[in-house]
């Protein structure tokens, strides 16, 4: 008695299961998309870098988000020192003794330049199956 | 001894991944060759291994019946401990898979001033369950990097499992769970003599090695940030077979990732095969029902047995005196001395 | 009054035997070496059986011996073996491979737990073959050896592999808490029969064999001396109930062939369930049959090899077929019923030739036998009570206050649990039932069986016995049990010792002793003795007092 059917049967289920993200993408044909968030136009910079924005702009959000509640603090000093001599060369921000300084918030700072949620956020957020919840409070600019 | 050798095993691959790609510009081989080679090892060693099973037969129906057996009408069968037919083997077999219902039978023997007692412990089972279901769940949650669109259900698990909405990004329950989970098989095989005594090399490795792989990918979670879109763009070039490396992504991952390949390469080989072989457990997956449906032995071979005939000629005088019929009466004595 | 010796129950102190540790020693299993301490192994198998058999080796030799007088290419053959079994047996395979050692079997083994011996572990005992098998068998093992859990085999393993595998009674209670379902029973058959290979066997297994293969059934029992028995207890009978019953010895025609261990015939109590049988058929008025030929419901194949399984149950199906039955019922036995429900069918069948098992008295047919075509007594029993057939006054037996003790076999194998409970419930007035943990699937083994039920393994039996004991002992105390119920022949043999030992004043019955005990029989004197030709009133009076 091997149950030969059986076993093969359950093997061929496996192996499906198993390799599921290799059929999956490529029947869906999508193995090379690669998200292209909308950057703003005529800006110098981010609060910080773009390698660290990229890794760890929640992290930034979240600070921000406690501060201001929690700490009352709404002043934002990079750790990055962007040098600047003007409040244009901030983004944003504001220019004070010759050093870049943003207003810790989501709306009136980040929203400014990312106006579309949906061009910018998104594309990143839902090719990696995140959903942060911002966006139960805030609303972007492009949807008011 | 063997948990330390086994520890030092995991932490030199963690280093020799630093090495690699920390130091080193060998992203190549850690990024794209071993993944390769360890899913082709894994895919080949499952499988052989499974079929290597499969190509012994099962010569007979030895189920462990833990439950009524089905006799007669009126006495109530206990279809899922004692199945009859292949629904209730299904039935079994699920509990078994999902839930360990063996392994929540679980007593503990002790001894109270002379009086043996066989309580109820279910914190092997407890253990067993949290580990294994966390690590499925994570498992599903990494389907988000390998696989583009993103199934429907990946979002539910995740939603699921962060529902606590702790930190940034979410802490997930299964994460603790996992590490929690294998936190207490360790502790229990170093603590516990009777399950130290009997604990190989074999046993520790694949537990440090999982501890190396969920405590990574925590950290690089919550700890040691990177950037995601990169990682992505290499899992979706590998499974599309035209594999990318992409720029800056921190030497941490690398490490988780040559911890997986590992795992995944040692799994055909190891005890952690328990994964197919619970399904092929004759005495888990097999009716009851031995006294109603044959089971055919492919084997089964003819054997020198002592026939009635053979027996009869041992005992025919003694049977005969005692009056207990036989099939062939002795020959008088004088008749045989004529002839 | 001589000094006790090993091999006597009063050798032993309960209390020291009770106070076992369980911790294991400093070093390692793999280099701790086995020490043949008398009282815990089993002489090894007389050398003119294993020549009647036709078995490999038969020589003349001892335990104890430095040399076991193995042939010269011991371990090819051992080697050879073990890939032979491994393309034969699923089971084998798999339990080789997947066990995680997790440690849930380690104290559901009666002799783990009465003993103390790490390696009586279930996991233990089968890493005592695993290791060998991880060394020579499998790609890690033969590269990494020793660091991959592998051992090389040598003559001192298979001298462990004796002392342990005669050391474990195959009675599944570890495979029923396993993840995996190995089965340690599985394990230890394999490795006997690796044993068996080089010739070595304990003589209780294989003088057994021997004497079955020949006469019919274990004790060697030759026909007429058969009669006799059979007509002495129906002398018994007489005095007893004053019933008169008759002895169908392979009657051509009976509709019922009827098989029952052969300690039924010989040993106390197992004689007094016998004598039920013989009352029970009577008062029906069952055409049925004893056979001299196939005069052994055991099968000590199961303790040997799965060729001797076949060899010795053959006889069944081949005495049915030459009176010309239509259909076999069988006694109270433990691994009968494993060999009958797992076994017999697939070895020796199919039994086209008989009938699908009716009852003649009820017209209940037996659909759970309709291939094997054998049927349980304690169904057919049960199944006339259900239908009222038996006169029952379950007040003679007020005396006894009753526990039930599951055999291995029926349990783990078969799943018989509420059949003779009805049964006990219907002829008893006073039944009460052991801790739930050590009964039904997880009931304990009495210690003794596999083989292992000999006098000069008193102490392992002791030991191995210790756990149902110690809940012997607690209804006792409890519930003043002073009987023991016990479907099986070996149980009746070597529960007694352990009662003895661990709960002095319980004594040991089979289900139909006590049928008969309190059946109403047609034309029955006044029933002042029971079938043990105990004066009843006294009996009563006694437990009255107590």
């Amino acid at each position: 008695m091997h149950d030969s059917g059986k076993i093969i049967g359950g093997l061929v289920i496996f192996v499906a299961g198993l390799t599921f993200p290799f059929w999956f993408t490529l029947a869906a044909g999508q193995a090379d998309y690669r998200p292209d968030p909308e950057r703003p136009t005529g800006q110098k910079h981010c609060v910080e870098d773009t390698a660290y924005m990229k890794a760890w702009h929640m992290d930034l959000l979240d600070h921000w988000r406690d501060e201001v509640v929690r700490n009352g603090q709404r002043v934002y000093l990079p750790d990055k020192r962007w040098p600047c001599s003007r409040d244009e060369d901030c983004t944003g921000g504001f220019c004070q003794q010759g050093i870049c300084r943003y207003d810790m918030s989501l709306t009136n700072n980040c929203l400014e330049c990312h106006r579309s949620r949906a061009r910018f956020c998104d594309r990143c957020h839902d090719y990696l199956e995140v959903k942060p919840y911002c966006w139960d409070c805030h609303l972007a600019p492009e949807e008011e | 001894m063997k948990a330390a050798v086994s520890l030092i095993v995991v932490l030199a691959l963690v280093v020799l991944a630093y090495l690699g790609t920390g130091l080193g510009q060998a992203g190549f081989i850690f990024g794209i060759v071993l993944p390769y080679l360890a899913l082709a090892v894994f895919l080949v060693g499952f499988v052989s291994r499974v079929l290597g099973w499969a190509r012994s037969p099962v010569p007979f129906r030895i189920p462990t019946t833990c439950g009524q057996q089905k006799s007669l009408r009126w006495i109530k069968h206990d279809r899922l401990e004692n199945p009859f037919t292949a629904w209730q083997v299904i039935g079994r077999m699920l509990l078994e898979v999902l839930f360990f219902r063996s392994l929540f039978r679980n007593t503990r023997m002790e001894m109270h001033q002379g009086k043996m007692t066989h309580g109820p412990s279910k914190w092997l089972w407890l253990g067993a369950i949290v580990f294994h279901y966390s690590m499925l769940v994570v498992l599903l949650r990494h389907l988000r990097l390998f696989t583009e669109p993103v199934p429907f259900f990946v979002g539910w698990i995740e939603a699921a499992d962060g529902f606590l909405q702790i930190g940034v990004p979410v802490l997930y329950l299964t994460s603790l769970g996992l590490l929690a989970g294998l936190g207490y098989l360790l502790l229990r095989r170093l603590f516990i003599a009777q399950v130290r005594y009997i604990s190989l090399l074999n046993d520790y490795f694949p537990l440090w090695l999982l501890l190396g792989i969920g405590s990574t990918g925590f950290l690089l979670r919550h700890f040691v940030k990177t950037d995601l879109v990169s990682i992505k763009s290499l899992t979706l070039g590998l499974i599309s077979f035209s594999p990318q490396l992409p720029e800056g992504v921190h030497w941490l991952f690398y490490a988780h990732l040559l911890l997986v390949c590992t795992l995944f390469a040692y799994f055909p080989f190891s005890k952690l095969m328990h994964l197919g072989g619970v399904f092929l457990s004759p005495t888990r997956n097999l009716a009851s029902n031995n006294r109603a449906v044959r089971h055919v032995n492919p084997w089964d071979y003819p054997v020198k047995v002592h026939t009635y005939e053979e027996y009869e000629d041992d005992f025919r005088d003694k049977m005969v005196a005692a009056g207990i019929p036989v099939e062939k009466q002795p020959q008088p004595a004088a008749a045989a001395e004529k002839e | 009054m001589a000094k006790a010796t090993f091999d006597q129950m009063e050798y032993y102190d309960p209390q020291q035997i009770a106070a076992v540790s369980h911790r294991p020693p400093a070093g390692g299993w793999m280099d701790t070496p086995v020490e043949f301490r008398p009282g815990t192994w089993i002489y090894p198998g007389k050398a003119k059986h294993l020549e009647y058999l036709g078995l490999p080796n038969p020589r003349d030799w001892a335990v104890t011996d430095e040399d076991w007088k193995l042939p010269d290419n011991w371990k090819e053959i051992v080697l050879k073996g073990i890939r032979e079994r491994l393309d034969k047996y699923r089971s084998f395979k798999v339990f080789m491979d997947v066990c995680v050692r997790c440690g849930a079997c380690a104290d559901k083994c009666h002799f783990f737990i009465g003993g103390g011996d790490p390696k009586n572990m279930p996991v233990l005992r089968a890493e005592l073959l695993r290791s060998v098998y991880r060394n020579d068998f499998t790609t890690a093992g033969k590269i990494l050896g020793r660091l991959a859990g592998g051992r090389k085999l040598t003559i001192d393993v298979i001298k462990e592999w004796f002392y342990y595998f005669f050391q474990c009674t195959e009675c599944r209670r570890c495979s029923v808490f396993c993840p995996y379902g190995i089965d340690t029973a599985e394990i230890t058959m394999m490795a006997r029969e690796l044993l068996g290979l080089l010739g070595i066997y304990v003589n209780w297994v294989i003088e057994p064999v021997a004497n079955c293969f020949r006469t019919g059934n274990h004790l060697g029992i030759q026909p007429h001396g058969l009669k006799d028995t059979l007509e002495f207890f129906a002398e018994d009978i007489e005095e007893a109930t004053g019933v008169k019953v008759d002895i169908p010895l392979n009657k051509k025609g009976a509709d019922i062939l009827f098989v029952t261990p052969s300690g039924d015939f010989l040993a106390d109590p197992g004689t007094f369930t016998c004598m039920g049988y013989m009352l029970l058929f009577h008062e029906l008025g069952l055409n049925y049959t004893w056979s001299t030929y196939a005069s052994e419901g055991g099968n000590f194949g199961l303790f040997t090899s799965a060729e001797t399984i076949k060899r010795l149950n053959a006889k069944l199906y081949a005495e049915a077929k030459r009176l010309g039955v239509k259909w076999i019922l069988g006694g109270e036995c433990g691994h009968m019923w494993r060999v009958v429900h797992q076994y017999m069918d697939t070895v020796n069948g199919p039994a086209d030739f008989l009938e699908v098992p009716r009852s003649p008295i009820t017209g209940t047919v037996f659909e759970n036998a309709r291939s094997t075509k054998v049927v349980h007594i304690a169904e057919f029993t049960a199944d006339l009570i259900k239908h009222g057939k038996l006169k029952l006054d379950p007040s003679r037996n007020d005396h006894i206050r009753v526990t039930f003790h599951d055999s291995c076999n029926p349990a783990r194998a078969m799943g018989l649990f509420e059949e003779p409970r009805y049964i006990l419930r219907h002829v008893c007035n006073n039944f009460y039932e052991m801790p739930e943990n050590t009964i039904r699937e997880q009931t304990f083994c009495c210690g003794g069986g596999a083989g292992l039920g000999t006098d000069e393994n008193m102490e392992m039996r002791l030991r191995g016995g210790m756990p149902r004991g110690m809940a012997v002992r607690h209804v006792q105390e409890k519930y003043d049990v002073n009987q023991l119920c016990a479907i099986c022949a070996i149980d009746r043999a070597t529960l007694v010792t352990v009662c003895d030992f661990w709960a002095p004043g319980v004594k040991v019955t089979g289900l139909h002793e006590l049928v008969a005990n309190a059946m109403v029989f047609e034309g029955e004197n006044e029933r002042k003795l029971n079938l043990r030709l105990e004066p009843v009133d006294e009996l009563r009076e006694e437990a009255g007092n107590a």
